[in-house]
């Protein structure tokens, strides 16, 4: 009886042995990529998903052909070629720099550069435009004296206020 | 009968903003007390019945009465009180009657709150805003009626997608129209000038706790929306760049602008037709944003059943609407004039500067969202742009933005000089720097991109810091000094501060997030981000209109509990949609976000469980809320109080000497 | 003066296309394989999968390559239009049967009638990946050369048929 309890009790690490989880993608690392690549790619069936998170059958056998192509050795720039060759432009998030795509890629900036240009252009005629405000006499004296009685010691500049 | 008076209210409440579009706009043009006297009393009316079809909608859900069409196309007899209620704005028809509904609330909220504004100006903004609810209202009753009859009754509703059943559409749609729909006031108010053909420095002070108010709704809304796809899509994500996000943003940028535009034109009375531009803009884009979700020229997940006929509609009316708002801006702008004069380093061209920046942003947003339409429509083809377009071009603009928003606030009115300025901030930008380059050494990877973002939200923080120090330094009583600052001074601060949060919480979870996506046994464990996941089983639940698989996972930290969480697999009875509900563990230093994949077959109650660590990333959302707290602090501020002798002594001067005395008035009482 | 103007036509521009915009279909993907040679594959014919096909023994003629799948409601609209060509004996007609059970695919047939000279068995979807499909059902037209001259997205209607198909393939077989 006595050993069958000690037996018993040896044999307690074994039910309550929890195994560590291992990863649903047989090689994890490729998978990573794949992902990563993936989120470039956008789902043809999809209301606007990546080929990442999409749940669609389409998009498991297009993440399934990413994987294959990865494992073959391609490398990302010719699985991107491969997918675009079928599909189009349509399959990438990440619009291709072309003569089509030139005012896509560097409107934003051109826009920026107008902008600017313009805002100084228009501050410096401006400037040159509005006369400065002249007070007179009898304004500059009144003006100092209310200055003057609701004056506290404080050393903030006076102009910074919101 | 109910879907009936609802309609009917609706035909009347048309009739109600034709009369209010038109009769004070040309009381206002003609000068005549009688016209003009018919705005408050054709505001109260159409929001009577306006009120009075929401009303008979949301009774038509609520009592399962599935002789309605779109009850019975968005509801079930199974379906939550609740989200019955929200199903109301959960389709097309719906959501325009609360687009109608919101309006006709703010139509209500302007003619209330508008005593202290002269007759003129109150005729022409309830006119305009009559003239963009006949617009809504005639879509409706021609293209998009709620009420259209189902005959026969159906015997039980649809359903409403499992996606929308959930507290977020409870809350998300109403917020972010409350915003859309907010900026038609500082659009009525912009028109409104230009017609009256003046516009100054008390117009800006009229406009902008309206305008604010909208950018707070607009702020919560987005917001809201954004933490609702974190944790209802399964995946972790919050932004996607999707058209019908981005027709959000582009307004909220713009607002953003505005609210800062309208700060300069208020204080310097100059600036103003860039203001009056941007607040056409503003409303422009929540217009533009209705036809891209509507119409189907672009494909979302958002996006409502497209119908050519409803598109050419709400096209035809944009065009009127904004076509005819920037022929009058062409017309009547160059008469507007200068201003006050400040020099080009100064505090004014600050702020100018980062409204070309958030213009060239929305501006960005814009192109990006509408490029695959361009090329489309020019026979180039299909294309498609996404999240890396947007953000290889926004990020970089938003490097100069911040660091504006840490100059601006410190910079003096109308003139600063740089040499002045730099020894001011030299140590804030500094310590700013430093924090920036060693704290992702202490979070364990160290990325230019981290180091980056932590610059820009540290140097907002250090000059929030070093801008309280300056104003509340000296001897005597700090309490006093604390007090003494504006509420609006307060609120910038909070909301800057807010985007720090935010620039904090986007680069601390996309620069240490991890993720593990594992075959778990019963027993099983997995490791992430120092935390142990352990998977106990999935048991067998029943929701109100669903039936789940409930996964049960205990989260330990180095031996010690620290909490349990039951992510879900849904189907729900009536669709049979499957549906993944994530568990999250909220903190504030990250989330623990576990969601169930698939069942793995034979294998004795093995599951596919994801697992993510996602630190910091509340902090996106709780930016977003500072923001927002910001600015009702800043409506907060005792200058847009409007006090009962103030009202009485302008209704007084404006009769015998017209609105120019009324800022020496206000001035005096102050 | 000039610049106010300005944002009233950079909008009326942007109307413009946005107007053009609610004549085009977003959701629809053209093929860049038109004008380029029909991807090479082999695969077992669905009734007899002992034998092959492959486009290459098509060499020399003109095939339309018609995508179908028994789960697919569409598919079925379309089927009867295939089903009176074939009667016509215009031009051979070759199914492919994308991402279904044997099965399936033969009880369908039975149903629905057999237009198809042959049909071939695409279960797990990987040539249909290398043709582009993204959808069923989806239909090319191939010429004498083995060259892709014209992909149908989605189902053939009779318009098509004979505005484009038809014409078509009377132009190339007379090549």
């Amino acid at each position: 009886m006595k050993y069958l309890l000690i037996l018993l009790v040896c044999l307690l690490p074994v039910f309550s042995h929890a195994g560590e989880a291992t990863d649903m993608a047989a090689d994890p690392v490729l998978e990573k990529r794949m992902i990563g690549l993936a989120e470039n790619l956008r789902c043809l069936v999809c209301q606007n998903e990546s080929l990442a998170s999409s749940h669609s059958e389409l998009a498991e056998d297009l993440r399934r052909e990413v994987r294959e192509q990865m494992q073959k050795g391609l490398s990302d720039q010719e699985i991107i070629d491969y997918l675009v060759s079928r599909y189009g432009d349509f399959v990438l998030y990440d619009p291709p720099l072309k003569k089509s795509t030139l005012i896509l890629w560097f409107g934003p900036f051109a826009l920026l550069l107008a902008g600017a240009g313009m805002l100084v252009y228009q501050l410096r005629k401006r400037k040159s435009r509005i006369p400065e405000a002249e007070l007179s006499a009898e304004d500059a004296q009144r003006a100092a004296s209310l200055l003057d009685e609701t004056a506290e010691p404080s050393n903030q500049p006076k102009d910074n206020r919101a | 009968m109910i879907p009936e008076i609802g309609h009917f209210a609706l035909i009347v409440a048309l009739f109600l903003v034709i009369c209010l579009g038109t009769l004070p706009i040309i009381g206002a043009a003609r000068n005549n007390a009688v016209l003009m006297g018919t705005t408050r009393s054709l505001a109260y009316g159409q929001f009577v019945f306006s009120t009075i079809a929401f009303a008979c909608l949301t009774y038509a859900f609520i009592v399962n009465d599935f002789s309605v069409l779109y009850v019975a196309q968005h509801s079930n007899s199974q379906l939550p009180v609740v989200y019955r209620v929200a199903a109301v704005w959960g389709g097309h028809e719906g959501s325009l009657l609360l687009w109608v509904f919101l309006l006709s609330a703010w139509i209500l909220a302007v003619a209330v709150y508008s005593r202290h504004l002269p007759e003129e100006m109150v005729a022409r903004v309830l006119g305009v805003m009559g003239l963009i609810a006949v617009g809504f209202l005639l879509f409706m009753l021609l293209t998009s009626d709620p009420f259209e009859r189902l005959l026969p009754a159906a015997a039980d509703g649809r359903d409403l997608n499992p996606l929308l059943q959930d507290p977020g559409l409870v809350i998300h749609p109403p917020m972010l129209y409350m915003g859309y729909v907010g900026f038609s006031v500082a659009f009525a108010f912009a028109i409104a000038a230009l017609l009256g053909g003046r516009l100054d420095a008390t117009w800006a002070r009229w406009s902008r706790p309206w305008t604010t108010v909208a950018w707070v709704f607009m702020t919560g809304g987005i917001a809201i929306g954004s933490w609702w796809a974190y944790y209802e899509l399964g995946w972790g994500g919050w932004w996607f760049w999707d058209p019908v996000e981005n027709a959000s943003f582009m307004p909220w940028l713009i607002g953003t602008a505005l609210i800062h535009s309208l700060a300069v034109t208020e204080k310097r009375g100059a600036f103003k037709s860039w203001t009056v531009l941007l607040a056409i803009a503003a409303f422009s884009l929540s217009l533009m944003g209705t036809f891209l979700v509507r119409s189907g020229v672009l494909t979302s997940v958002h996006s409502f059943a497209a119908d050519p006929k409803r598109g050419i509609f709400i096209l035809s009316f944009l065009v009127i609407v904004i076509g005819v708002s920037l022929l009058l801006f062409a017309w009547r702008a160059p008469k507007i004039g200068l201003g006050g004069k400040f020099d080009l380093l100064s505090r004014e061209s600050l702020l100018l500067s980062n409204n070309v920046l958030l213009s060239v942003a929305a501006a960005s947003v814009f192109i990006g969202t509408l490029y695959p339409l361009f090329m489309d429509a020019l026979g180039q083809g299909k294309l498609s742009v996404g999240p890396p377009y947007f953000e290889a071009v926004f990020v970089p603009l938003m490097v100069p933005m911040v660091l504006m928003m840490g100059l601006g606030p410190l910079a003096r009115w109308k003139k600063f000089t740089v040499p002045e300025l730099v020894k001011r901030v030299r140590w804030a930008f500094a310590s700013a720097l430093l924090i920036a380059l060693l704290l992702p050494l202490t979070m364990g990877k160290w990325t230019a991109m981290i180091a980056l973002g932590l610059l820009l939200a540290f140097w907002i923080v250090a000059s929030v810091l070093l801008s309280l120090r300056e104003r509340l330094a000296g001897h005597g009583n700090l309490m006093q000094r604390v007090r003494g600052q504006s509420l609006s001074y307060y609120g910038m601060q909070f909301a800057h501060l807010g985007v720090a949060l935010f620039i904090i919480g986007v680069t601390l979870v996309n620069g240490y997030e991890t993720e593990r996506d594992v075959r778990m046994d019963v027993g099983d464990t997995v490791q992430a981000g120092g935390y142990e996941f352990r998977f106990n089983g999935v048991t067998e639940t029943q929701g109100a209109n669903y039936i789940a698989a409930q996964g049960r996972v205990s989260v330990s930290k180095n031996g010690k509990p620290v909490t349990e969480l039951f992510p879900e697999k849904r189907q729900y009875n009536v669709s049979g949609m499957p549906m993944t509900e994530a568990a999250i563990d909220t903190g504030w230093l990250g989330d623990l976000y576990v969601s169930l994949g698939e069942p793995i077959p034979n294998s004795n109650g093995a599951w596919a469980v994801r697992v993510y660590i996602k630190p910091f990333v509340d902090w996106i959302w709780a930016g977003c809320l500072l923001m927002a707290l910001g600015g009702v602090l800043a409506i907060s501020d005792r200058r847009y109080r409007i006090h009962r002798e103030t009202k009485a002594r302008n209704r007084g001067m404006e009769n015998k000497s017209g609105t120019g005395n009324l800022l020496a008035a206000e001035g005096k009482q102050s | 003066m000039m610049r106010f103007i300005l944002p009233f036509v950079v909008f009326m521009i942007m109307a413009a296309f946005m107007y053009v915009g609610l004549g085009l279909n977003p959701r629809e993907v053209p093929s860049p394989l038109v004008g380029k040679a029909a991807p090479a594959f082999t695969l077992p014919q669905l009734h007899e999968p002992s034998k092959q096909f492959s486009p290459q023994d098509m060499k020399g003629k003109v095939w339309l390559f018609n995508v179908w799948a028994s789960w697919c409601t569409a598919c079925e609209g379309e089927h009867p239009l295939f089903m009176e060509l074939s009667r016509k004996n215009i031009v051979p007609i070759y199914g492919m049967d994308y991402k279904d059970k044997r099965e399936n695919g033969e009880a369908w047939l039975r149903k629905h009638g057999n237009p198809y000279t042959l049909v071939v068995s695409d279960i797990e979807g990987r040539v249909g990946i290398d043709y582009g499909v993204y959808g069923v059902p989806e239909t090319y037209l191939i010429d004498k050369q083995g060259i892709i001259r014209h992909k149908q997205i989605g189902a053939v209607t009779p318009e098509i048929l004979d505005e484009t198909i038809l014409p078509l393939i009377k132009e190339l077989q007379a090549k």
